[in-house]
């Protein structure tokens, strides 16, 4: 497994449990790269009906399983979602999608502008109304990945942080034999690409082509506040975000509370590549959006920002699975900005894929040759 | 909203305290538009602390060294037709534009609006904060930093108690010391966790700066005419007491800041003082790439030219930013980043006092860094982040359970650092825990909290 985020860790989970001997290998630390800036979304409102939708759906099922595994430590809640329209036209929106969405499984429950206090008594005046969707929940990025990773390595698995990966070895039949690093060689039959934004560097060390863009966002975080918003809140545009391609700034608030008491407020969407620059820009509408959906935010103070890079393929949906061109090279990236909420999902379909079992769920739209190698990966904005 | 288009400053000075002031002073006379905003109401910084107005402070001077040379600033300053004082502007973050820098400005929680002062070319002089290693009760009532015990004589002309212990590491310890004794205060002990030795292993550099052991020995002699102790080589372990501190036990150290099991005594007091040195304040500048160097004494300072430039195209730096050094050392920089900016040689004989003062500097950090072996004097319920109250435990499960082997993800996995003071507390207590070696510099994005308001604000400008 190349990668120690809580894709990789997934993967390693799985894998050990279902028996395989398994080395985790990251040229940074566990959880180091997207994340540890991720928010922590389980969502299934933003998805409509398809292979993510499948796939969410799955994970979540399996994240309620971890969650009783894994304990309080990775600080899983179901606390359900609210979207929230503020026209009419935009509740229509939403009454669509939800009908789409209530035909595969998802359930979704329409709020009439009156009762959007009961769920969420800070919320603005004057909304059109909204829906609740009861399946979306919450964990702790970073902390995940880390049980997870810590499971894995009681069940067995090898973790070594700070190596890097500088080769994917391959046979004269051309199917992956293991990986070298600045440290050692390590031979395995299977070499799974968990490298989430930086997974087209690993797959052209492979000699493969996947065109993993890095997509910006920023999180803003308050002070520790009582408990203000109840759920995981945001307005109808941010599903027209996330599905968007554009390369220009785009911003949709999620609105939460944690259990440390600080609300997140996230996140803004953009292709710069790997610029750590901070976007006052970005920032300064999240600001403007937070206080708009809950006007009581408008006086708190943001203790601090934070900026990630999601790992997004043109279709927007994730590479999971081995990969046709290069027998023994599994990908298991690509989850844009939805990582932390198919990570099990993930996980579990690629130990399938390692044991020879027979998958849960079609794997044909996430095969990593999908995409024609005329797309750049290392496209520049 | 503010809608008419702000001024265009040629320089804008970050921090009034001895660097700032001297560089916007200079700046103007050299000919340049410039702007001076700090936090505070008043210039002076934390070095030049005013008493607070309404207390009757008769005599400000006598609790400073050099408050002759602050007030010859302050009026020039107040003279000066193209210099201009702001003050409560707290800086919480520098933007790169086309035409220099937008230097974005809270003017605090009540404010209804952000400002945006603009400015060709900024200095930073934000100046340093205190280093802080955590131990068995140093969150008790009655335990403060050195600097803080020295900012509260200053400000409020009260003492943090009448038995007062000084520990740590610096020259700010003694400093501290000489102005508790002078105030009144018992101070049964200065307890300092290197052995002083330091200094003598380059006395070349010492002999080139008489005004530095003129002020180490006048430190001195007012302790021992005081009766104060000093304890090298040794460190508080222990602060003791239920509702405030009662006493401390001090135990001897090792070459590595390791305490020596036996050597362990214990000292009544109603207050202890704590400091071990400064740390840079850089984090408006790192936010922009700036590149930084570690210094003997393992702060993470800017990485400046011989004019002060950092690696940001148009923005300086001076004083305690470039790596601790004081008041002296920072006026020096002042002046001469003013110089640079404006283009003006600079006179001989300030390069020569700024290298002498430079490499004074740098042999006190190397004299004062913090042995690894301090983390023997931790528990495991220990606090070490204050604010998220995360203990020594915590940190080491993350450490060697959960795969954590840096403080960004010690801080991920434990919360420390995350609370109110942003981890400028307990950031190099975590760092050392975490086994980092050579860590980057903290970033913050933000300097400090912003009502959501203004960052909002921002979105429509």
């Amino acid at each position: 497994m190349v990668g120690a985020g809580v894709v990789g860790a997934a993967c390693a989970y799985y894998a050990a449990r279902a028996g395989l001997a398994v080395a985790v290998v990251d040229r940074g630390p566990v959880a180091g790269g997207t994340t540890g800036a991720g928010e922590g979304n389980l969502l299934v409102s933003d998805k409509e009906p398809g292979p993510e939708l499948d796939l969410a759906l799955l994970s979540l099922r399996l994240w309620r399983e971890l969650a009783e595994q894994l304990g309080p430590a990775v600080e899983y809640e179901p606390k359900g979602g609210v979207v929230v329209a503020s026209t009419a036209a935009g509740q229509q929106a939403l009454r669509d999608f939800a009908a789409g969405q209530a035909a595969v499984g998802v359930s979704a429950e329409e709020v009439p502008a009156e009762r959007l206090h009961e769920l969420e008594p800070h919320l603005a005046p004057g909304l059109a109304g909204g829906y609740h969707y009861p399946q979306d929940a919450q964990v702790q990025p970073a902390l995940a990945a880390a049980h997870l990773l810590r499971e894995a390595r009681r069940m067995g698995a090898e973790l070594s942080t700070g190596e890097t990966v500088t080769a994917v070895e391959r046979g004269p039949d051309g199917a992956v034999r293991g990986v070298r690093t600045d440290r050692r060689r390590l031979a395995a039959p299977a070499v799974v690409n968990a490298t989430g934004a930086w997974g087209a560097e690993l797959a052209a060390l492979a000699g493969a082509h996947l065109p993993v863009l890095p997509r910006r966002g920023f999180v803003l975080v308050t002070e520790p506040l009582p408990r203000v918003v109840r759920h995981k809140v945001y307005s109808a545009d941010y599903v027209a975000d996330v599905a968007s391609g554009s390369a220009g700034l785009q911003t949709s608030s999620v609105i939460e509370g944690t259990p440390g008491g600080p609300v997140l407020i996230g996140a803004s969407r953009e292709r710069v590549g790997f610029d750590r620059t901070i976007s006052h820009e970005a920032i300064g509408r999240l600001a403007a959006e937070a206080a708009a959906l809950f006007p009581v935010l408008a006086q708190v103070a943001v203790m601090r920002t934070y900026r990630g890079f999601r790992p997004y393929l043109p279709d927007h949906l994730p590479a999971i699975g081995e990969d046709p061109r290069v027998p023994g090279l599994y990908h298991a990236c690509g989850h844009e900005g939805a990582g932390i909420g198919l990570a099990p999902a993930t996980g579990l379909l690629i130990s399938e894929q390692l044991t020879g079992k027979r998958s849960e769920l079609d794997l044909a739209p996430f095969r990593a040759d999908r995409f024609p190698a005329s797309t750049d990966p290392l496209e520049k904005p | 909203m503010p809608t008419s288009p702000s001024e265009l400053f040629d320089l804008a000075v970050v921090g009034a305290g001895p660097a700032g002031l001297a560089a916007a002073v200079t700046a103007a006379d050299l000919g340049l538009r410039c702007v001076l905003l700090d936090g505070a109401d008043r210039t002076g910084g934390q070095y030049y602390r005013h008493p607070a107005p309404g207390l009757g402070a008769a005599r400000p001077d006598r609790l400073h060294h050099g408050w002759a040379a602050y007030t010859g600033l302050a009026a020039r300053l107040t003279a000066h037709r193209r210099a201009e004082f702001r003050g409560g502007h707290q800086v919480w973050a520098l933007e790169r534009t086309e035409d220099g820098f937008a230097v974005h400005v809270t003017l605090g929680p009540e404010a209804a609006e952000r400002t945006t002062v603009r400015a060709r070319t900024v200095l930073l002089a934000t100046g340093a904060y205190e280093r802080q290693l955590p131990f068995p009760g140093w969150t008790l009532p009655g335990v403060v930093t050195a600097g803080g015990a020295q900012a509260m004589l200053k400000a409020g002309l009260v003492l943090p108690g009448r038995r007062i212990v000084v520990a740590g590491s610096g020259p700010l310890l003694l400093a501290a010391a000489s102005s508790l004794v002078g105030a009144g205060a018992d101070v049964p002990a200065v307890v300092e966790a290197s052995g002083y030795l330091g200094y003598a292993r380059r006395p070349g550099v010492l002999a080139a700066v008489p005004a530095k052991l003129v002020e180490g020995a006048g430190h001195g002699s007012a302790l021992l005419r005081h009766g104060v102790r000093l304890r090298p080589r040794s460190a508080v372990v222990e602060a003791h007491g239920d509702e405030r501190v009662t006493g401390v036990t001090v135990a001897r150290l090792g070459a590595d800041w390791r305490p020596l099991p036996g050597t362990e005594r214990r000292i009544d007091c109603d207050a202890l003082a704590v400091g071990h040195g400064l740390l840079p304040q850089i984090e408006l500048a790192t936010e922009l790439g700036a590149q930084t160097r570690t210094g003997p004494d393992g702060a993470v300072a800017l990485r400046v030219d011989a004019r002060l430039r950092t690696t940001v195209p148009g923005l300086w730096s001076a004083g305690e930013t470039n790596g601790v050094g004081g008041a002296d050392l920072a006026l020096a920089e002042g002046e001469l980043a003013a110089h640079a900016i404006a283009g003006e040689p600079p006179e001989r004989a300030l390069l020569r006092r700024r290298a002498r003062l430079r490499a004074f500097a740098e042999l006190m950090a190397a004299a004062h860094r913090p042995g690894p072996g301090w983390t023997g004097w931790l528990r495991p319920d220990t606090d070490v982040c204050r604010c998220e109250e995360v203990p020594v435990a915590r940190i080491r499960e993350a450490v060697e359970e959960l795969g954590a082997g840096d403080p960004r993800t010690v801080k991920l996995l434990t919360r420390a650092g995350m609370g109110w003071c942003q981890g400028r507390m307990c950031g190099p207590a975590v760092a050392c825990l975490s086994g980092a070696t050579g860590a980057g510099p903290d970033r913050r994005p933000l300097a400090c909290p912003v009502p959501l308001s203004q960052l909002a604000a921002g979105a429509s400008e």
